[in-house]
Protein backbone atom coordinates (compact mmCIF):
# COMPACT_ATOMS: atom_id res chain seq x y z
CA UNK A 1 0.00 0.00 0.00
CA UNK A 2 1.49 3.81 -1.08
CA UNK A 3 0.00 6.57 0.46
CA UNK A 4 -1.76 8.89 -2.20
CA UNK A 5 -2.41 12.63 -3.02
CA UNK A 6 -6.07 12.71 -2.22
CA UNK A 7 -8.14 15.29 -4.32
CA UNK A 8 -9.16 18.26 -2.69
CA UNK A 9 -12.82 18.14 -0.93
CA UNK A 10 -13.64 21.74 -2.86
CA UNK A 11 -12.40 23.75 -6.50
CA UNK A 12 -8.83 25.45 -6.21
CA UNK A 13 -10.73 28.14 -6.67
CA UNK A 14 -13.26 28.12 -4.07
CA UNK A 15 -11.68 29.75 -1.27
CA UNK A 16 -11.02 32.66 -3.33
CA UNK A 17 -10.28 35.88 -2.43
CA UNK A 18 -8.97 34.41 0.92
CA UNK A 19 -6.49 31.87 -0.80
CA UNK A 20 -6.16 32.29 -4.43
CA UNK A 21 -6.39 29.63 -6.75
CA UNK A 22 -2.82 29.43 -8.62
CA UNK A 23 -1.53 29.14 -4.95
CA UNK A 24 -3.91 26.02 -3.91
CA UNK A 25 -3.09 24.61 -7.00
CA UNK A 26 0.83 24.46 -6.37
CA UNK A 27 0.55 24.04 -2.97
CA UNK A 28 -1.25 21.02 -3.53
CA UNK A 29 -0.23 19.26 -6.53
CA UNK A 30 3.53 20.27 -6.32
CA UNK A 31 4.29 20.94 -2.73
CA UNK A 32 1.99 18.08 -1.46
CA UNK A 33 2.54 16.00 -4.12
CA UNK A 34 6.00 15.99 -3.79
CA UNK A 35 5.20 15.19 -0.12
CA UNK A 36 3.49 12.34 -0.89
CA UNK A 37 6.18 11.00 -3.60
CA UNK A 38 9.26 11.66 -1.37
CA UNK A 39 7.48 10.13 1.49
CA UNK A 40 5.88 6.86 -0.35
CA UNK A 41 9.95 6.96 -2.07
CA UNK A 42 11.38 6.63 1.40
CA UNK A 43 9.16 3.75 3.01
CA UNK A 44 9.01 1.68 0.10
CA UNK A 45 11.04 -1.96 0.56
CA UNK A 46 11.99 -1.25 4.15
CA UNK A 47 9.74 -2.41 7.44
CA UNK A 48 7.67 1.05 7.37
CA UNK A 49 5.89 0.04 4.64
CA UNK A 50 2.33 -1.12 4.79
CA UNK A 51 2.37 1.13 8.18
CA UNK A 52 -0.67 3.77 8.55
CA UNK A 53 1.13 7.51 8.82
CA UNK A 54 -0.33 7.75 12.45
CA UNK A 55 1.94 4.92 13.08
CA UNK A 56 5.10 5.94 11.23
CA UNK A 57 4.68 9.60 13.24
CA UNK A 58 4.39 7.99 16.62
CA UNK A 59 7.40 6.89 16.25
CA UNK A 60 9.01 9.26 14.05
CA UNK A 61 12.25 9.70 16.19
CA UNK A 62 13.93 6.66 15.53
CA UNK A 63 12.83 6.87 11.75
CA UNK A 64 15.16 8.47 9.00
CA UNK A 65 14.31 12.04 8.71
CA UNK A 66 13.14 11.79 5.37
CA UNK A 67 9.90 10.43 6.80
CA UNK A 68 10.08 12.96 9.46
CA UNK A 69 9.45 15.37 6.30
CA UNK A 70 7.61 13.82 4.29
CA UNK A 71 5.60 11.95 6.63
CA UNK A 72 4.43 15.53 8.36
CA UNK A 73 4.56 16.89 5.01
CA UNK A 74 2.05 14.84 3.99
CA UNK A 75 -0.20 14.39 7.00
CA UNK A 76 0.06 18.38 7.99
CA UNK A 77 -1.39 18.72 4.54
CA UNK A 78 -4.39 16.72 4.05
CA UNK A 79 -5.60 18.26 7.92
CA UNK A 80 -4.98 21.54 6.22
CA UNK A 81 -6.99 21.14 2.91
CA UNK A 82 -9.95 19.33 5.14
CA UNK A 83 -10.68 21.59 7.95
CA UNK A 84 -10.54 24.26 5.04
CA UNK A 85 -13.71 25.26 3.53
CA UNK A 86 -15.15 28.01 1.54
CA UNK A 87 -18.02 29.67 3.64
CA UNK A 88 -17.92 27.78 6.80
CA UNK A 89 -19.43 29.15 10.00
CA UNK A 90 -17.85 32.08 11.30
CA UNK A 91 -16.45 30.51 14.55
CA UNK A 92 -17.29 27.41 16.39
CA UNK A 93 -20.32 25.99 17.70
CA UNK A 94 -21.34 23.61 20.79
CA UNK A 95 -18.92 21.09 22.61
CA UNK A 96 -15.87 22.97 20.53
CA UNK A 97 -17.28 26.24 21.63
CA UNK A 98 -17.59 25.41 25.02
CA UNK A 99 -14.13 23.74 25.26
CA UNK A 100 -12.27 26.66 23.77
CA UNK A 101 -13.69 29.25 26.35
CA UNK A 102 -12.54 26.95 28.98
CA UNK A 103 -8.70 26.66 27.56
CA UNK A 104 -8.73 30.12 26.54
CA UNK A 105 -11.71 32.57 27.95
CA UNK A 106 -13.63 33.24 24.79
CA UNK A 107 -13.18 33.02 21.06
CA UNK A 108 -11.42 36.04 20.99
CA UNK A 109 -8.95 34.87 22.92
CA UNK A 110 -7.81 31.83 21.36
CA UNK A 111 -8.05 33.84 17.76
CA UNK A 112 -5.46 36.25 19.18
CA UNK A 113 -2.83 33.51 20.66
CA UNK A 114 -3.40 31.51 18.02
CA UNK A 115 -2.67 34.16 15.78
CA UNK A 116 0.54 34.73 17.47
CA UNK A 117 1.71 31.36 17.55
CA UNK A 118 1.18 31.75 13.42
CA UNK A 119 3.14 34.50 13.39
CA UNK A 120 5.94 34.09 15.71
CA UNK A 121 6.98 30.47 14.07
CA UNK A 122 10.46 32.05 12.71
CA UNK A 123 11.07 30.02 9.55
CA UNK A 124 9.09 27.36 7.95
CA UNK A 125 6.52 25.52 10.19
CA UNK A 126 2.82 25.58 11.27
CA UNK A 127 0.43 26.52 14.17
CA UNK A 128 -2.21 24.03 16.08
CA UNK A 129 -4.51 23.76 18.01
CA UNK A 130 -4.15 20.79 20.11
CA UNK A 131 -6.72 18.36 21.57
CA UNK A 132 -5.48 16.68 25.35
CA UNK A 133 -8.07 14.49 26.46
CA UNK A 134 -10.69 17.17 27.12
CA UNK A 135 -8.70 20.18 26.83
CA UNK A 136 -7.14 22.42 24.41
CA UNK A 137 -3.59 24.05 24.09
CA UNK A 138 -2.10 25.97 21.14
CA UNK A 139 1.22 24.96 19.91
CA UNK A 140 3.79 25.77 16.88
CA UNK A 141 5.89 23.45 15.00
CA UNK A 142 9.26 24.00 12.99
CA UNK A 143 8.81 22.89 8.73
CA UNK A 144 6.54 19.60 8.63
CA UNK A 145 6.27 18.29 12.36
CA UNK A 146 3.58 18.10 13.99
CA UNK A 147 1.70 17.72 17.42
CA UNK A 148 1.28 13.63 16.63
CA UNK A 149 5.51 13.20 16.30
CA UNK A 150 6.89 11.23 19.57
CA UNK A 151 9.35 14.45 19.65
CA UNK A 152 6.96 16.98 19.70
CA UNK A 153 7.57 19.60 22.24
CA UNK A 154 3.75 19.87 22.45
CA UNK A 155 1.72 16.52 22.25
CA UNK A 156 -1.70 15.96 21.27
CA UNK A 157 -4.00 15.04 18.82
CA UNK A 158 -4.43 18.66 16.18
CA UNK A 159 -7.60 19.44 15.33
CA UNK A 160 -6.62 22.29 13.73
CA UNK A 161 -3.41 23.78 11.83
CA UNK A 162 -2.72 26.77 9.53
CA UNK A 163 0.34 26.38 7.27
CA UNK A 164 2.89 29.72 7.18
CA UNK A 165 5.72 27.92 5.06
CA UNK A 166 5.75 30.91 2.69
CA UNK A 167 4.59 28.77 -0.39
CA UNK A 168 1.41 29.02 1.82
CA UNK A 169 0.89 32.71 1.09
CA UNK A 170 4.01 34.03 -0.88
CA UNK A 171 2.19 34.38 -4.10
CA UNK A 172 -0.80 36.55 -3.14
CA UNK A 173 0.54 38.49 0.30
CA UNK A 174 4.09 38.12 -0.52
CA UNK A 175 5.88 38.94 3.10
CA UNK A 176 2.35 39.90 4.49
CA UNK A 177 1.68 36.66 7.07
CA UNK A 178 -0.54 38.14 9.38
CA UNK A 179 -2.62 39.15 6.44
CA UNK A 180 -2.89 35.63 5.46
CA UNK A 181 -3.41 34.28 8.96
CA UNK A 182 -6.06 36.68 9.34
CA UNK A 183 -7.91 35.47 5.79
CA UNK A 184 -7.81 32.05 6.96
CA UNK A 185 -9.60 32.28 9.71
CA UNK A 186 -12.59 33.60 6.92
CA UNK A 187 -12.43 29.75 5.26
CA UNK A 188 -12.33 27.17 8.63
CA UNK A 189 -14.39 24.54 8.36
CA UNK A 190 -15.17 24.63 11.70
CA UNK A 191 -17.83 21.37 11.51
CA UNK A 192 -15.07 19.43 10.17
CA UNK A 193 -12.42 21.05 13.41
CA UNK A 194 -15.78 19.66 15.77
CA UNK A 195 -15.33 16.53 14.27
CA UNK A 196 -11.55 16.26 14.88
CA UNK A 197 -12.47 17.41 18.75
CA UNK A 198 -14.99 14.71 18.66
CA UNK A 199 -12.68 12.06 17.85
CA UNK B 1 24.00 51.29 17.87
CA UNK B 2 20.78 51.45 15.65
CA UNK B 3 21.65 49.76 12.16
CA UNK B 4 20.47 50.72 8.74
CA UNK B 5 19.09 48.72 5.52
CA UNK B 6 22.10 49.22 3.45
CA UNK B 7 21.56 50.03 -0.60
CA UNK B 8 21.51 47.36 -3.42
CA UNK B 9 24.60 47.86 -4.77
CA UNK B 10 22.88 47.74 -8.22
CA UNK B 11 19.62 48.32 -9.82
CA UNK B 12 16.22 46.68 -8.69
CA UNK B 13 15.83 45.66 -12.20
CA UNK B 14 19.82 44.45 -12.47
CA UNK B 15 19.56 40.59 -12.04
CA UNK B 16 16.73 40.67 -14.36
CA UNK B 17 15.43 37.73 -15.79
CA UNK B 18 17.70 35.63 -13.05
CA UNK B 19 15.95 36.94 -9.67
CA UNK B 20 12.92 39.68 -10.96
CA UNK B 21 12.84 43.33 -10.31
CA UNK B 22 9.63 42.02 -7.84
CA UNK B 23 11.28 39.68 -6.11
CA UNK B 24 14.27 42.47 -5.12
CA UNK B 25 11.60 44.53 -4.28
CA UNK B 26 10.55 42.50 -1.47
CA UNK B 27 13.40 40.52 -0.31
CA UNK B 28 15.54 43.76 -0.03
CA UNK B 29 12.26 46.49 0.69
CA UNK B 30 10.21 44.45 2.49
CA UNK B 31 12.10 41.17 3.98
CA UNK B 32 15.62 43.40 5.05
CA UNK B 33 14.49 46.13 6.23
CA UNK B 34 11.69 44.40 8.44
CA UNK B 35 14.83 42.57 9.87
CA UNK B 36 16.46 45.88 10.76
CA UNK B 37 13.37 47.32 11.89
CA UNK B 38 12.42 44.66 14.48
CA UNK B 39 16.59 44.26 15.58
CA UNK B 40 16.60 48.12 16.44
CA UNK B 41 13.57 47.76 18.31
CA UNK B 42 14.84 44.40 20.22
CA UNK B 43 18.02 45.66 21.59
CA UNK B 44 17.02 49.09 23.31
CA UNK B 45 17.47 48.45 26.92
CA UNK B 46 19.41 45.13 26.18
CA UNK B 47 23.21 44.24 26.52
CA UNK B 48 23.56 43.99 22.55
CA UNK B 49 22.36 47.73 22.32
CA UNK B 50 25.60 49.21 21.55
CA UNK B 51 27.12 45.94 20.07
CA UNK B 52 27.94 45.32 16.46
CA UNK B 53 25.98 42.70 14.01
CA UNK B 54 29.30 39.65 14.59
CA UNK B 55 28.68 40.48 18.49
CA UNK B 56 24.75 39.70 18.05
CA UNK B 57 25.06 36.64 15.84
CA UNK B 58 27.92 35.56 18.14
CA UNK B 59 26.10 35.62 21.16
CA UNK B 60 22.58 36.94 20.96
CA UNK B 61 19.60 34.37 21.43
CA UNK B 62 15.70 34.42 20.24
CA UNK B 63 14.72 37.56 18.52
CA UNK B 64 17.36 39.70 18.62
CA UNK B 65 19.72 36.89 17.04
CA UNK B 66 17.52 35.87 13.87
CA UNK B 67 16.96 39.62 13.22
CA UNK B 68 20.12 40.36 13.82
CA UNK B 69 21.55 37.51 11.96
CA UNK B 70 18.97 38.17 8.85
CA UNK B 71 20.10 41.44 8.44
CA UNK B 72 23.92 40.54 8.47
CA UNK B 73 22.82 37.08 6.39
CA UNK B 74 21.07 39.39 3.35
CA UNK B 75 23.74 42.18 3.41
CA UNK B 76 26.10 39.49 2.80
CA UNK B 77 23.74 37.63 0.01
CA UNK B 78 22.77 41.14 -2.02
CA UNK B 79 26.35 42.53 -2.28
CA UNK B 80 27.38 39.01 -4.19
CA UNK B 81 25.81 39.58 -7.76
CA UNK B 82 26.19 41.20 -10.56
CA UNK B 83 24.70 41.68 -13.53
CA UNK B 84 28.35 41.60 -14.92
CA UNK B 85 29.05 38.31 -12.71
CA UNK B 86 32.70 36.90 -12.98
CA UNK B 87 31.32 33.17 -13.05
CA UNK B 88 34.12 31.38 -12.23
CA UNK B 89 36.41 31.96 -9.15
CA UNK B 90 39.98 32.74 -10.41
CA UNK B 91 43.66 32.60 -8.89
CA UNK B 92 43.91 31.76 -5.13
CA UNK B 93 40.62 31.18 -4.74
CA UNK B 94 40.49 28.90 -7.28
CA UNK B 95 43.36 26.91 -6.21
CA UNK B 96 41.28 26.47 -2.85
CA UNK B 97 38.50 25.39 -4.39
CA UNK B 98 40.22 22.78 -6.20
CA UNK B 99 42.35 21.72 -3.00
CA UNK B 100 38.59 21.55 -0.61
CA UNK B 101 36.73 19.74 -3.88
CA UNK B 102 38.48 18.55 -6.15
CA UNK B 103 37.62 20.87 -8.81
CA UNK B 104 35.12 23.98 -9.25
CA UNK B 105 32.65 21.75 -10.83
CA UNK B 106 32.37 19.34 -8.14
CA UNK B 107 32.19 21.94 -5.66
CA UNK B 108 29.73 23.43 -7.72
CA UNK B 109 27.62 20.16 -7.89
CA UNK B 110 27.99 19.89 -3.70
CA UNK B 111 26.78 23.06 -2.94
CA UNK B 112 24.17 23.16 -5.76
CA UNK B 113 22.80 19.64 -4.03
CA UNK B 114 22.89 21.57 -0.25
CA UNK B 115 20.98 24.12 -1.66
CA UNK B 116 18.30 21.79 -3.12
CA UNK B 117 17.99 19.25 -0.14
CA UNK B 118 17.93 21.91 2.89
CA UNK B 119 14.86 21.45 4.18
CA UNK B 120 12.51 24.41 5.08
CA UNK B 121 14.48 27.62 5.57
CA UNK B 122 17.52 29.02 5.64
CA UNK B 123 20.69 28.97 3.69
CA UNK B 124 23.58 27.48 2.36
CA UNK B 125 27.31 29.10 2.47
CA UNK B 126 30.65 28.81 1.38
CA UNK B 127 32.93 28.99 4.35
CA UNK B 128 36.92 29.00 5.47
CA UNK B 129 37.91 27.64 8.77
CA UNK B 130 40.85 28.65 10.97
CA UNK B 131 43.04 26.76 8.97
CA UNK B 132 42.29 28.22 5.29
CA UNK B 133 40.49 24.56 4.16
CA UNK B 134 36.52 25.77 2.50
CA UNK B 135 33.91 23.21 3.45
CA UNK B 136 29.60 24.00 2.41
CA UNK B 137 27.45 24.63 5.34
CA UNK B 138 23.75 24.95 5.49
CA UNK B 139 21.99 26.93 8.29
CA UNK B 140 18.70 27.17 8.94
CA UNK B 141 16.31 29.88 9.70
CA UNK B 142 19.00 32.60 10.50
CA UNK B 143 21.35 30.55 11.09
CA UNK B 144 25.06 32.46 10.16
CA UNK B 145 28.34 30.73 10.23
CA UNK B 146 30.11 33.07 12.21
CA UNK B 147 28.88 31.95 15.17
CA UNK B 148 30.68 28.86 15.00
CA UNK B 149 33.76 30.58 14.18
CA UNK B 150 33.62 30.23 10.15
CA UNK B 151 33.85 33.19 7.61
CA UNK B 152 31.49 32.95 5.75
CA UNK B 153 32.72 33.39 1.54
CA UNK B 154 29.54 33.71 -0.36
CA UNK B 155 25.94 32.38 0.54
CA UNK B 156 22.63 30.81 -1.11
CA UNK B 157 19.35 31.98 0.71
CA UNK B 158 16.53 29.29 0.01
CA UNK B 159 14.31 30.96 2.43
CA UNK B 160 11.08 30.20 -0.33
CA UNK B 161 10.47 34.13 -0.18
CA UNK B 162 14.24 34.27 -2.00
CA UNK B 163 12.40 32.59 -5.16
CA UNK B 164 8.87 32.05 -4.90
CA UNK B 165 7.44 35.04 -6.89
CA UNK B 166 9.73 33.76 -9.88
CA UNK B 167 10.17 30.18 -9.25
CA UNK B 168 7.28 28.56 -7.20
CA UNK B 169 8.24 25.14 -6.04
CA UNK B 170 11.00 24.87 -8.17
CA UNK B 171 14.12 25.48 -5.82
CA UNK B 172 16.35 23.79 -8.54
CA UNK B 173 16.08 26.26 -11.28
CA UNK B 174 16.50 29.08 -8.64
CA UNK B 175 19.78 27.84 -7.47
CA UNK B 176 20.70 27.26 -11.23
CA UNK B 177 20.23 30.91 -11.89
CA UNK B 178 21.78 31.84 -9.19
CA UNK B 179 25.51 30.61 -10.51
CA UNK B 180 24.74 33.14 -13.47
CA UNK B 181 24.56 36.22 -11.24
CA UNK B 182 27.13 35.07 -8.54
CA UNK B 183 30.18 37.55 -9.01
CA UNK B 184 33.55 35.55 -7.75
CA UNK B 185 35.29 38.95 -8.56
CA UNK B 186 33.60 39.95 -4.77
CA UNK B 187 33.79 36.02 -3.47
CA UNK B 188 37.65 36.26 -4.06
CA UNK B 189 38.00 39.71 -2.19
CA UNK B 190 35.92 37.85 0.77
CA UNK B 191 38.29 35.19 0.79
Amino acid sequence: MSFELTKLPYAYDALEPYIDAQTMEIHHQKHHGAYTNNLNAAVQGTAMEGKTIEQLLAGISALPVAVRNNGGGFYNHNLYWEIMAPGGAPAPEGDLAKAIDAAFGSYKEFKDAFTKAALTRFGSGWAWLVKQGDSLVISSTPNQDNPLMDLAEVKGTPILGVDVWEHAYYLKYQNRRPDYVEAFFSVINWDEVAKRFKG
Amino acid sequence: MSFTLPPLPYAIDALEPYISAKTLEFHHGKHHQAYVTNVNNLIVGTEFENANLETIIKKAEGGIFNNGAQVYNHTFYFEQFSPKAATEPSGALKAAIEKSFGSFDAFKEAFTKAAATLFGSGWVWLVKDATGALSIVQTSNAGCPLRDGLTPLMTCDVWEHAYYLDKQNLRPKYIEDFWKILDWKVVEGRF
